[in-house]
C-alpha cells in the first residue's frame, strides 16, 4: 500500500482547520496531521513532523516565525521553504493577499473552493514533487549502484567462504569495515546470501 | 481501521477470492476443489478438518500483521498441526523444487556452461539444504511434539533452535529469481526464464509463510505444551 501524503495546516482559526481536516481526511489518502495555529514554533515541528505539504495562511506570514528575529513575511516565507525544500507550501487565502507575496507560494488555494478544488490543488502540488523525484531516480542509480574496487575485493572474499573476520586480516582493515562493505554489497545487488553473491561473483568473472 | 480477518463461517470461495494462494493449501488440508458455496467451516467438516485450526493458517498466509491469541491456540483443536506441516513440506519437496530443478537445468544447460554449472550447483547446494532442514524436523521436531501432545516430556526444550535458518533458506531463495532475471543473458529461452522467475517467487513466497506459520503457531504452541508440562 503507498503511503499517506501528510498534510500540516497552519492556520490561526479552529473552525477553518476542522473544516479542511474533514474534507481532506474524506478522501482517504492524506493523513491530516495536528494543525498549528501560529507560526512560532513551526520551525521545530517541520523537523520533528516532516510533513509532504504545508497549506498555511498567508496571514500568519506577519506573525514572527522566530521571536527573537524580525522578519518580512516573504523572507519567513523563503525560510520556511528552504527549512523543508521538498514540501510544497500552499496558501489559504480567504482576505486580500498582495500578490507578490502570493507567487511565492507553490499554489493556492481559495476558500470559496469545494472540496474537489481543495484536493486537485493537494493532490497536483505532491504529484508534481513525486514526479520530479521519480524523473532524477535513473540517474542517480548508475553510479551508485556499482561496485567499489574495495566491496568488488570484499565480494570476492565472501564468495570464496571467507569470514568476516578472516576478510578483515587478509584485507588488514577492521571487521567492522568489512561488514559496512557487506552492507553496501547487498543493498547495491539485492544479493543477501552467500551461496547468491558466489554466484554473482562468477557470472560476473570476478572468480579466478 | 479496523482489519477483518477470516472467520470460519465465510465461503471458502470468497476466502480465495481474497488470497488465491490459498487454492495451494487445500491438498495440504486433503479438501478437494469443487466445494461450491459451501463455507469454510461445512467444507472442513465433511473432510475432517478442524476449522479453527484451518482458519488460522488461511489468516496467517494472508494478514501479515495476524497474531495469535494464546487463549485461541490454548482452545484450538491442534491434531492437524503435524499432518499439515509434513503435507507442506512434501508439496515444496516433491512437486515445486523438482518442477523449478528441471526448468532450471534446461535453461542452464542452454547457457554458456560456465553460467550453466553455477547455477546448477547452487541449486542443488539450496536443494540439499532444505532437505537437511525438514528432515530434521521430521526425525526430531514434529515426533516430540506429538509427544508433547500426548503429554510426554522431551528430553530437550524444543523452542529454541528454530528462526535463524528459516532466514537463510528464504533468502537464499529470494537471490536466485534476481539472479536470474538480472545477471542471466536474457536471449536464452526467454519464455521458459520467466515461468521459472515466477515459479521460484511463488515458492519463495510459500515458504516465507510457512515459516510465518512455524513462528506464529507451532512455536507458541510449544512453549503452551511445554509449559503446561514443566
Amino acid at each position: 500500500m503507498k503511503a499517506l501524503v501528510s498534510v500540516l495546516v497552519a492556520e490561526p482559526s479552529e473552525i477553518v482547520c476542522e473544516g479542511l481536516k474533514t474534507l481532506i481526511e474524506a478522501s482517504g489518502s492524506y493523513n491530516f496531521l495536528s494543525p498549528v495555529h501560529q507560526l512560532t514554533g513551526l520551525y521545530d515541528r517541520l523537523e520533528v513532523i516532516r510533513p509532504d505539504v504545508l497549506i498555511l495562511n498567508p496571514v500568519l506570514l506577519s506573525t514572527p516565525l522566530n521571536p527573537d528575529v524580525c522578519m518580512s513575511p516573504k523572507r519567513q516565507l523563503t525560510a520556511l521553504a528552504q527549512a523543508r525544500p521538498s514540501m510544497p507550501i500552499v496558501a489559504l487565502v480567504y482576505q486580500y493577499v498582495e500578490q507578490s507575496l502570493l507567487h511565492q507560494f507553490d499554489d493556492i488555494v481559495d476558500i470559496t473552493a469545494g472540496r474537489s478544488g481543495l484536493l486537485n490543488v493537494l493532490s497536483s502540488v505532491t504529484h508534481q514533487h513525486t514526479a520530479a523525484t521519480e524523473e532524477a531516480m535513473p540517474l542517480d542509480t548508475k553510479e551508485s549502484y556499482e561496485l567499489s574496487d574495495r566491496e568488488t575485493d570484499v565480494l570476492v572474499l565472501v564468495a570464496k567462504g571467507l569470514s568476516s573476520k578472516e576478510i578483515a586480516d587478509a584485507l588488514h582493515i577492521s571487521i567492522h569495515t568489512v561488514n559496512s562493505h557487506r552492507k553496501n554489497i547487498t543493498a547495491k545487488t539485492g544479493i543477501k546470501s552467500v551461496a547468491g553473491l558466489a554466484v554473482y561473483a562468477m557470472l560476473h568473472n570476478l572468480m579466478e | 481501521m479496523a482489519v477483518k480477518f477470516f472467520n470460519p463461517r465465510m465461503r471458502l470461495a470468497d476466502i480465495i477470492m481474497v488470497n488465491h494462494n490459498i487454492i495451494l493449501l487445500l491438498p495440504r488440508f486433503g479438501i478437494p476443489l469443487g466445494f461450491g458455496d459451501k463455507s469454510l467451516e461445512e467444507v472442513c467438516s465433511r473432510y475432517n478438518v478442524p476449522a479453527d485450526f484451518m482458519v488460522q493458517i488461511c489468516n496467517v498466509y494472508t494478514f501479515e500483521d495476524y497474531q495469535i491469541g494464546e487463549e485461541d491456540l490454548k482452545q484450538m483443536d491442534m491434531s492437524m498441526l503435524v499432518p499439515y506441516l509434513l503435507a507442506s513440506h512434501r508439496y515444496y519437496t516433491e512437486e515445486r523444487l523438482p518442477h523449478i530443478e528441471a526448468h532450471l537445468m534446461r535453461i542452464s544447460d542452454s547457457v554458456d556452461p560456465k553460467y550453466g554449472t553455477v547455477l546448477k550447483q547452487f541449486f542443488a547446494d539450496y536443494r540439499r539444504e532444505i532437505a537437511e532442514h525438514f528432515r530434521c524436523e521430521e526425525e526430531f521436531d514434529f515426533p516430540n511434539l506429538q509427544n508433547l501432545q500426548q503429554g510426554i516430556k522431551p528430553k530437550v526444550s524444543m523452542s529454541n533452535h528454530y528462526e535463524e535458518s528459516h532466514a537463510n533458506l528464504v533468502d537464499k531463495l529470494n537471490d536466485l529469481p534476481k539472479i536470474i532475471y538480472k545477471y542471466l543473458p536474457g536471449n536464452v529461452l526467454p519464455e521458459e526464464t520467466m515461468e521459472l522467475v515466477f515459479d521460484i517467487l511463488q515458492l519463495s513466497s510459500d515458504i516465507q509463510k510457512h515459516a510465518l506459520v512455524e513462528d506464529k503457531v507451532l512455536l507458541p504452541y510449544i512453549s503452551i505444551l511445554e509449559r503446561k508440562l514443566a
